[in-house]
């Protein structure tokens, strides 16, 4: 790429310094850079050039998740309905009118949210343990080389690379009630059913949206697990054998051992995925899924595009967001905790 | 290496059953795409009594499906392109500068990326609206611009995070002795790190385009019959009339084989990009 | 006050970025040539269909008038969408359709031209329109923001020949409904009496509306509030839900059919004997291969004692953008879509009924059947309510009575509380804040 340019002629010498102040020093005592003494003056472009780096994810940070928050922040205490979403200065002030709403638990508001809430939890936790559980046996046994691994490899890889939507829209075919596979199997071809059940109502519907949702992330979890396998040194294994490790004894020992800082990353990433879970309930079951599989990302959607209230609807994300920190807060000082003991 | 016996049992017991669970969707993908849409509608058969290609055809008449196809080229493309140039610049800045601000900066992008896409939606949603009604111009809402500024709110901050921990990968030695010899920042940019972090850079384009190519949460409120994008195109083969399972399955074959095909030949890269966050 | 600095600050930065690629879209274009831009919904059997019955018109409104159309045929499923979206950014088509449901919703939204009397005269005047048909242009009491342009109602359309074979014949009342239903129903061979839009959410809260009318229910009471659950409400939405969940003659599957065509291909091909649905479903069955002799249409019947309701006022309106550059245009386009003559040749071609007085339904040759449809536009319809929080009312009430299908198909027991229990939420869910 051409370079040289770019780096030194977009900026006029305003300053008096620019760009032929001459070039290695560092920006601050403890960046560790090498080069001369510290200058005194407040401005460099030195001392600007990270700014200058950042400035455009700055911007583009500040248009796309700090200016929306602190609008979403300041809807969730109005009434934001239809009349109102072209004259969102007009509309008349909630208070904590919104919030009451999404927490009043005996009404059948807050009780949706509560059991929303809870069936978000229990799928991130089945959907993240059942992922890693899968992806983590897949590397395991694919870590050895043997005939057919690099083809396993492969398809296993297949449904993480499918567009979301394709990969959902397949499943909704195979749970239909009545042309469905899944059915044909079970009551036409091992009977155990006598009335052909539903897949995509009901109860039944959490089950349907948790096997979908692993079917997309366990490869994931497999593809992260197999590259930190293979940064294993083969010596460390090698080095057990001859102390007369069992294969086993050197999966505990080695493996999980070596393993732990990706499978810290790797929790994390699916955990915060998982709960923000959106594309599955949506095309499994519409904007509106039954109770069983009311996601909160999708009853928030709901709440804001289909009753057309989004005073509500924001107050919701900004409880979910709370939650949000307050989780990842905590795994941090865990994972610091962890990682000090290690 | 020797294989205990209790292994290769264990490796028969988890292979079996993944690939049968891999395996059974993308097969029924393929065969219903190739059955006529009445044996589709009655009960499931394992293999297609009457072969066809017909709903390979009948999928670009019946939903304008090249149109939807070039609108999610563009979007993709251009949010990946954005977040990946915009990543590098800040991802240096963020693994080889300490300045004030930094750690303010990386919180902002790690928090960001954990909130779900609804919570900038229904705030972006409101606030494209009234620009376009305030500005009495058509340029945010259900456009692709607007789109593509909404799809950057998840690749940005995953890219820059990413690329960030790879460049932390590479050696500071290797810019800083250029740095010595005079060349600046930004030359040391592009002349050492862009080249030292190609497969981070990659790795972080298939992810982007990945990501913004199934993204279905924006697109359903984000477009309209002209800017629709695949993801939720793809619903309009349920019609008022009839709903065209073999073409769903058809349109979901032809949009996703050059997705897996490209990832199949990149995916290596993502695993670099993605493992050197990881095992710094 | 602050968001709108933020506003601004925004707009400031994005100004430059928009300018450079902003279109100028030809909107100001010379006064001689006149350019509307017109988003037909999807009334035939598909968005193809609906551009080759348009265009000739079209075409011959061009060269009455001089006026052009710019014609885009909008699925129903983005209508709603994009008619929000143009509604609240002011950038949008001059003559739009939309479904008269959301005639008062849209109307709220103050972004629609207002047919005042001086507007209506050049249409040629309100009374030129059917009353139930003009009753859904807008909330009572205000200046109609949309004019009728089809309409449509529900009836039961039966199988003459299931019928006949059975020796029955078709139900006027609820009861007699139900027992042919039974009679007709053979769930080993996946017959079944009737089939029901089950997981269709607008379908269903029109079938709440309409049954909840025969047991003298009302969703909104005089001052606009929910009123879902009434004695009324709950008993019609039971009565409805019964047909599932008691008396057994649905197909569960149905509990999934969130698409109406669904329902109207287990119609056509002879695994239910009844279905209720609108008038331009004829067009849907013809798709699915039923010929019109093969069915009969009478009026949804209600329970002994009940009142005779049998459909709502459905259809299809008309409206102007407020923002157009071409109002006289656009109410050129309207009196041309709403004459008689083009009423006679566009409802005959969509299987729906003209909106105004003195032009017959024309969409078949059988004139029993045209005379049920015309007999149930006027003798058994009720509007809906025109209150803006219809579309709330759509999505929370039809919602309702989905799950409430999909409880019955799962084996789940219906009782009067169940019913009463779930629309009691969706009224929470319509007054969320205050």
């Amino acid at each position: 790429m051409e370079t040289s340019t770019v780096g030194q002629a977009p900026r006029p010498a305003r300053t008096g310094s620019g760009a032929n102040t001459p070039a290695p020093k560092r920006s601050r005592p403890a960046a560790g850079k090498p080069g001369g003494p510290t200058k005194k003056r407040w401005f460099t472009w030195t001392r600007a050039t990270p700014y200058l780096l950042i400035l455009p994810a700055v911007i583009m940070e500040l248009l796309i998740h700090v200016i929306p928050m602190i609008v979403g922040f300041w809807m969730s205490f109005i009434e934001l309905t239809q009349f109102y979403i072209t004259n969102w200065s007009e509309a008349p002030f909630a208070g904590l009118g919104n919030y009451s709403a999404s927490l009043s638990f005996d009404t059948s508001q807050g009780k949706q949210l509560l059991q929303s809430f809870g069936t978000t939890i229990g799928f991130t936790i089945l959907v993240v343990g059942v992922s890693f559980i899968f992806g983590m046996s897949a590397a395991l046994v694919l870590q050895r080389s043997f005939r057919g691994r690099g083809l396993l490899r492969t398809l296993f890889l297949i449904p993480y690379a499918l567009p979301a939507y394709a990969g959902i829209i397949t499943w909704k075919f195979i749970l239909q009630r009545d042309n469905g596979l899944l059915n044909e199997v079970l009551v036409n071809g091992l009977g155990i059913f006598d009335e052909a059940p539903f897949w995509l109502i009901g109860d039944n519907a959490f089950g349907s949206m948790v096997v979908v949702a692993i079917w997309q992330q366990w490869p994931f979890a497999f593809l992260m697990l197999m590259a930190g396998m293979q940064s294993i040194p083969e010596d460390v294994y090698q080095a057990a054998e001859i102390d007369g490790a069992s294969i086993w004894q050197q999966i505990r020992h080695i493996t999980f051992g070596m393993m732990r800082p990706i499978n810290a990353v790797l929790i994390l990433l699916l955990t915060l995925w998982t709960f923000r879970e959106f594309n599955t309930p949506f095309v499994l079951f519409g904007a509106v899924p039954p109770d069983s599989a009311n996601l909160l990302t999708i009853n928030i959607y709901g709440r804001s595009f289909i009753n057309w209230n989004f005073g509500l609807g924001s107050a919701m994300s900004v409880l979910l967001m709370l939650f949000l920190v307050l989780v990842s807060g905590v795994w941090a000082l865990i994972n610091r905790k962890v990682n000090r003991d290690a | 290496m020797r294989e205990q016996i209790s292994f290769r049992i264990f490796r028969w017991v988890v292979l079996v059953p993944l690939v049968v669970f891999t395996v059974v969707p993308l097969y029924v993908m393929i065969t219903s795409a190739m059955k006529p849409e009445v044996d589709v509608q009655g009960a499931f058969q394992w293999w297609p009594r009457n072969l066809t290609f017909q709903p390979f055809i009948d999928i670009w008449k019946t939903v304008p499906l090249a149109h939807y196809f070039g609108n999610s080229l563009i979007v993709s493309l251009a949010a990946t392109l954005f977040s990946v140039i915009i990543a590098i610049f800040s991802s240096y800045a963020l693994s080889r500068y300490r300045f004030r601000g930094r750690g303010a900066f990386s919180g902002v992008i790690l928090s960001t990326q954990m909130f779900p896409g609804v919570l900038f939606l229904l705030p972006l949603f409101i606030i494209f609206v009234n620009l376009d009604k305030t500005l009495g111009i058509t340029f945010f809402y259900q456009t692709l611009p607007g789109l593509i500024i909404t799809y950057l709110t998840f690749t940005l901050p995953f890219s820059i995070w990413m690329l960030t921990s790879y460049m932390n990968g590479i050696p500071r030695d290797l810019d800083e002795a250029a740095r010595v010899d005079g060349t600046t920042a930004i030359g040391a940019l592009f002349r050492i790190i862009v080249p030292a972090a190609r497969p981070g850079i990659i790795a972080v384009a298939i992810y982007s385009f990945m990501t913004a190519w199934g993204e279905i949460l924006f697109a359903s409120q984000m477009t309209n019959s002209t800017t629709r994008t695949l993801s939720v195109g793809l619903q309009a083969y349920a019609t008022e009339t009839n709903v065209y399972w073999s073409q769903i399955m058809a349109a979901s074959l032809v949009v996703s084989v050059p997705i897996v095909v490209g990832f199949m030949f990149l995916q290596k890269y993502l695993v670099a990009g993605l493992t050197a966050g990881a095992v710094k | 006050m602050k968001i709108r600095i933020l506003t601004a600050g925004i707009t400031a930065i994005v100004l430059a970025a928009s300018l450079t690629s902003c279109s100028s879209e030809p909107g100001g274009t010379d006064a001689e040539v006149k350019t509307i831009t017109y988003w037909a919904s999807n009334q035939g059997a598909s968005l193809d269909n609906d551009a080759e019955i348009l265009k000739p018109e079209i075409a011959k409104f061009e060269k009455q008038t001089g006026i052009k159309v710019k014609l885009e045929v909008v699925p129903w499923s983005d209508l709603t969408n994009n008619t929000l979206a143009a509604a609240v950014s002011g950038q949008g088509p001059d003559v739009i359709n939309i479904g008269n449901t959301n005639a008062v919703t849209f109307q709220s939204t103050g972004a629609f031209f207002p047919f005042d009397d001086a507007a209506l005269d050049k249409i040629g005047g309100k009374d030129r329109f059917i009353k139930s048909s003009f009753a859904t242009t807008g909330a009572e009491g205000q200046t109609p923001t949309s004019i009728p342009l089809y309409s449509q109602v529900y009836g039961l359309y039966y199988n003459k020949k299931a019928f006949a074979d059975k020796g029955l014949t078709p139900p006027a009342t609820w009861e007699e409904l139900v027992s042919a239903a039974t009679a007709l129903t053979d769930a080993s061979t996946g017959k079944y009496g009737i089939v029901i839009p089950g997981g269709t959410v607008n379908a269903s809260m029109h079938m709440a509306f309409i049954f909840g009318a025969q047991n003298g229910g009302s969703a909104f009471d005089k001052a606009g509030k929910p009123t879902f659950t009434s004695d009324g409400m709950v008993a019609g939405v039971k009565q409805y839900v019964d047909l599932l969940a008691t008396d057994k003659v649905v197909n569960p599957s149905v509990a999934q059919y969130t698409e109406g065509a669904q329902a109207a291909g287990d119609f056509a091909r002879g695994d239910a004997a009844m279905y209720m649905a609108q008038t331009s479903s004829g067009n849907v069955l013809a798709q699915n291969g039923m010929t019109e002799d093969q069915y009969g249409v009478v009026p949804i019947p209600a329970p002994v004692g009940g009142d005779k309701i049998g459909s709502f006022v459905a259809g299809t309106n008309i409206s102007i953008f407020k923002s157009s550059k071409n109002v006289d245009a656009a109410l050129e386009f309207v009196k041309f879509l709403t004459s008689d003559e083009e009423q006679a040749i566009l409802n005959k071609a969509y299987t729906s009924l003209p909106v105004v007085t003195g032009v017959e339904g024309r969409f078949t040759e059988d004139t029993e059947l045209l005379n049920t449809w015309t007999e149930i536009l006027t003798d058994f319809s009720k509007p809906l309510p025109l209150v803006p929080g219809v579309q709330a009312f759509q999505a929370n009430v039809g919602g309702a009575v989905v799950s409430l299908i999909a409880q019955a198909a799962t084996g789940g027991t219906i009782t009067t509380d169940t019913v009463r229990k779930a629309l009691d939420e969706a009224e929470q869910k319509m007054g969320s804040t205050k």
